[in-house]
């Protein structure tokens, strides 16, 4: 039997890779995939409190919203890119600052 | 019965309402309107007449009112009419008279460019005249009293665009402010001591003594110096020949007949209040006036400036009746003197028409009031010429016309209260009366003689002289019917007499509430005084009346005496009446002139103070704006400024951390939370 806390560690690292992704990458589409590492260590939380824990499918459930919470997210913001990448024909996020001041 | 007199009074005035608004497009522009009016107004007078005349009763009296102004319990006045006999035949006079003179006026202002406007006028006059008759408080009365004032001063400047006329008018208006001037004084003499209004409440306060000795006899002078002015008295009467400007139908109606009787009736409703002292006022003023104007209206080649004079004359006797206490006779005397005063004016009317038609068509140009341009007109105008004489016969006061009753009433009694005085001083009231009665005479038969008889004066005039329309000469014949005795004196025929008659006796003295107070009566006349005074004043007056007359044909028609000559031995007496005592004069070099002076340095005051404080006002408040106006450009203005260079100091300053590069909000937010985590731990 595997105990909570190494899926709790497993966890936070994956979560702590995302946000190294986030801020380390330039590429847009790098980002998004960040964003992914982030929401897939959350589920990996929710699916061990429901197992070790609440004895409830609830964790279960919220991690399946979020699995397709995640896709739907994954089409806008892939939409959003490709917006982008027409508007300055380059999805390096350093170099877009329209927002400056 | 007080329905009808609503109806009287409140007539009129629709009348002009409507006719001052749309008379112009009306058919015959309106007249109809008024004088149909009025009419209403005399057929329903004359009913009330005859139903004082059934009753018969000497004290009936009746009364109504509404409320009208309610100020808490410091001030309450009622709305209210108030008839006796006193009032019903005073109504029957005033819109006998004035029915006549608005049916006399179709004819005379006939092509009158302001005939609409001189009817509805009458109209206005008659709605007032009315109201003042019935009126049951002297507050309404008082300004029923201003409404005939501007009724007056409106007919009387009707020729507006003459000078003479407009002056006229306001010599009017403001002579008469002064005697209203003493109304509104004794008026509040009364509110404030008695705490009313309404006549038959001021009679009781009085006869309980809550206004008494020399504040009751100021109220009675007070009062009394109203009716001077508005009844032309010594020495407020220079507006009355003045006012002959006006259309004779106006001079007829307004200034011989009713509104400046206004102030006779007046004294005579008031007579219960007179005190000895005020009615010793009373009677020396009237009594003076009446011999006053009489001996003015000996020189005088105006027709109907001597008219107007006699009038002075004979309000002068009204008023010396109210003194003496023969308050009937006095009362008498306005009437009988309404009807042929009326009538003499609108028969000189008609010799006025009759003259300036003539000077119109021949081209002459003078004076169609001149005497002196007339004469012979017997002929030509044979209505005119008769009404004239019965009206001047009435006047002068010959047995079987009206006018004798009532003068001699007034004589007689007049005669009394000298004999029932201890004072000889007093027997100088029945020698003014006597005096007057004998020179009224003359001056009449003298206006008679030059327009009616001799040469005529200018043939070219005279050939054009024509008798007036039917329209004029029938009401000239019914008040001349009116002016002969029986009408006064049935059911009794005595042409000597009105004692059996029922004028008489509808018409009683009033109990004075002076008398009443003081517990015992003024002054008594004894029964037998008045009888024997009566019988001498019948003999001196038929005397000095016939002495009269002879002494006018002597002079201008047999001409016995050399009028010429005679005025030459006499100038200065007669330049002396011929300027009227040169009271006009006199007026305008203290009154006239003084107010000018005083107009001219309020002006300058006006000029040189007044402005000269408010121009250094306007420089104070231009430093002090000024001023003003720099604290608000550096204070003000400053703060707010200010407050805004701060404001945007700091946001260009949180500008620079806005780098708009997406992983600095991302760092900033991730530092965030965990700075939140780290101090939640702590």
């Amino acid at each position: 039997m595997i105990r909570l806390e190494t899926f709790l560690i497993i966890g936070a690292i994956v979560f702590a890779l995302g946000i190294f992704t986030i801020l380390y990458k330039k590429n847009a589409v790098g980002i998004l995939m960040g964003v992914e590492l982030l929401l897939n260590s959350v589920n990996l939380n929710f699916i061990a409190f429901s197992k070790y824990i609440d004895a409830s499918i609830n964790g279960q459930m919220v991690a399946l919203f979020i699995i397709i919470l995640a896709a739907s997210e994954a089409a806008v913001a892939l939409a959003i890119i490709l917006n982008l990448y027409r508007l300055h024909a380059t999805v390096d996020v350093s170099q877009i600052d329209d927002m400056k001041n | 019965m007080i329905q009808t007199a609503l109806f009287i009074w409140l007539v009129p005035l629709a009348a002009f309402v409507i006719n001052i608004l749309v008379g112009k497009r009306l058919p015959r522009k309106g007249d109809w309107l008024s004088v149909s009016a009025i009419g209403i107004s005399f057929i329903l007078s004359l009913i009330l007449l005859v139903k004082i005349l059934i009753n018969w009763d000497p004290n009936f009296s009746i009364t109504a009112s509404v409320p009208w102004i309610d100020l808490g319990s410091s001030f309450k006045l009622n709305m209210g009419i108030y008839l006796d006999n006193l009032a019903v035949i005073m109504i029957a006079a005033v819109s006998t008279v004035s029915f006549l003179v608005h049916v006399y006026s179709i004819g005379y202002m006939e092509g009158d460019p302001l005939y609409n406007r001189f009817f509805s006028y009458l109209s206005l006059f008659s709605f007032s005249m009315l109201g003042l008759i019935m009126w049951d408080n002297l507050f309404g009365i008082y300004i029923m009293w201003e409404l005939v004032g501007i009724c007056s001063y409106l007919l009387i400047g009707f020729y507006f665009e003459k000078d003479s006329a407009s002056n006229a008018g306001k010599k009017a208006f403001i002579t008469n402010r002064v005697g209203d001037y003493g109304f509104l004084i004794g008026l509040l003499i009364l509110f404030t001591t008695l705490g009313t209004f309404n006549l038959a409440q001021i009679q009781e306060g009085i006869s309980k003594g809550l206004l008494s000795g020399g504040w009751l006899t100021a109220a009675g002078i007070l009062l009394f110096a109203g009716a001077v002015g508005k009844s032309a008295q010594f020495p407020l009467h220079v507006w009355l020949p003045d006012a002959m400007e006006g259309p004779t139908p106006v001079s007829a109606l307004i200034h011989a007949a009713t509104m400046v009787a206004a102030g006779v009736y007046l004294m005579a409703r008031l007579s219960f209040m007179l005190s000895f002292n005020a009615m010793l006022v009373v009677a020396y003023v009237g009594g003076f006036t009446a011999l006053f104007a009489a001996t003015i209206a000996i020189t005088q080649y105006d027709i109907k400036r001597v008219l107007a004079y006699s009038t002075i004359s004979q309000l002068g006797y009204m008023i010396m009746a109210i003194g003496v206490g023969s308050y009937v006779a006095g009362f008498f005397h306005l009437v009988t003197h309404a009807m042929f005063k009326a009538g003499l004016f609108l028969a000189s009317g008609s010799v006025i028409h009759a003259v300036h038609h003539s000077m119109e068509k021949t081209g002459i140009h003078g004076d169609p009031n001149d005497m002196r341009n007339m004469g012979g007109f017997r002929t030509k105008m044979p209505i005119t010429h008769l009404v004239f004489v019965i009206f001047s016969l009435a006047l002068s006061g010959i047995p079987f016309f009206s006018g004798f009753l009532s003068k001699d009433a007034i004589l007689g009694g007049s005669l009394a209260f000298a004999m029932s005085q201890s004072n000889p001083v007093h027997y100088l009231l029945p020698t003014f009366g006597f005096l007057a009665a004998a020179i009224t005479a003359f001056y009449m038969f003298r206006l008679i003689i030059m327009t009616f008889y001799g040469e005529a004066k200018n043939i070219k005039l005279f050939e054009h002289i024509h008798e007036s329309p039917k329209v004029m000469t029938i009401p000239l014949l019914t008040l001349a019917a009116l002016s002969l005795f029986f009408f006064y004196t049935i059911p009794s025929l005595n042409p000597m007499g009105a004692e059996g008659g029922w004028f008489m006796h509808l018409v009683q003295k009033p109990v004075s509430a002076v008398a009443l107070q003081l517990g015992r009566s003024v002054y008594t006349i004894s029964e037998h005084a008045e009888h024997a005074a009566h019988v001498n004043g019948i003999m001196i007056s038929i005397t000095l009346a016939a002495l009269g007359l002879l002494l006018a044909f002597l002079f201008y028609y047999w001409k016995k005496i050399d009028v010429a000559a005679f005025t030459k031995k006499i100038n200065p007496l007669y330049k002396l009446s011929y300027h009227k005592y040169y009271m006009d004069e006199f007026y305008h070099a203290t009154v006239v002139t003084g107010l000018l002076k005083w107009n001219d340095l309020l002006a300058w005051f006006d000029q040189h103070i007044i402005d000269a404080v408010v121009n250094f006002m306007a420089v104070l408040m231009r430093g002090f704006s000024s001023f003003d106006g720099l604290f608000d450009k550096y204070i003000v203005d400053g703060l707010v400024n200010g407050v805004a260079a701060v404001v945007g100091i700091f946001g260009r300053g949180l500008r620079e951390i806005q780098t708009g590069k997406l992983q600095n909000y991302i760092l900033g937010a991730v530092l965030g939370t965990v700075f939140i985590i780290i101090l939640s731990m702590i």
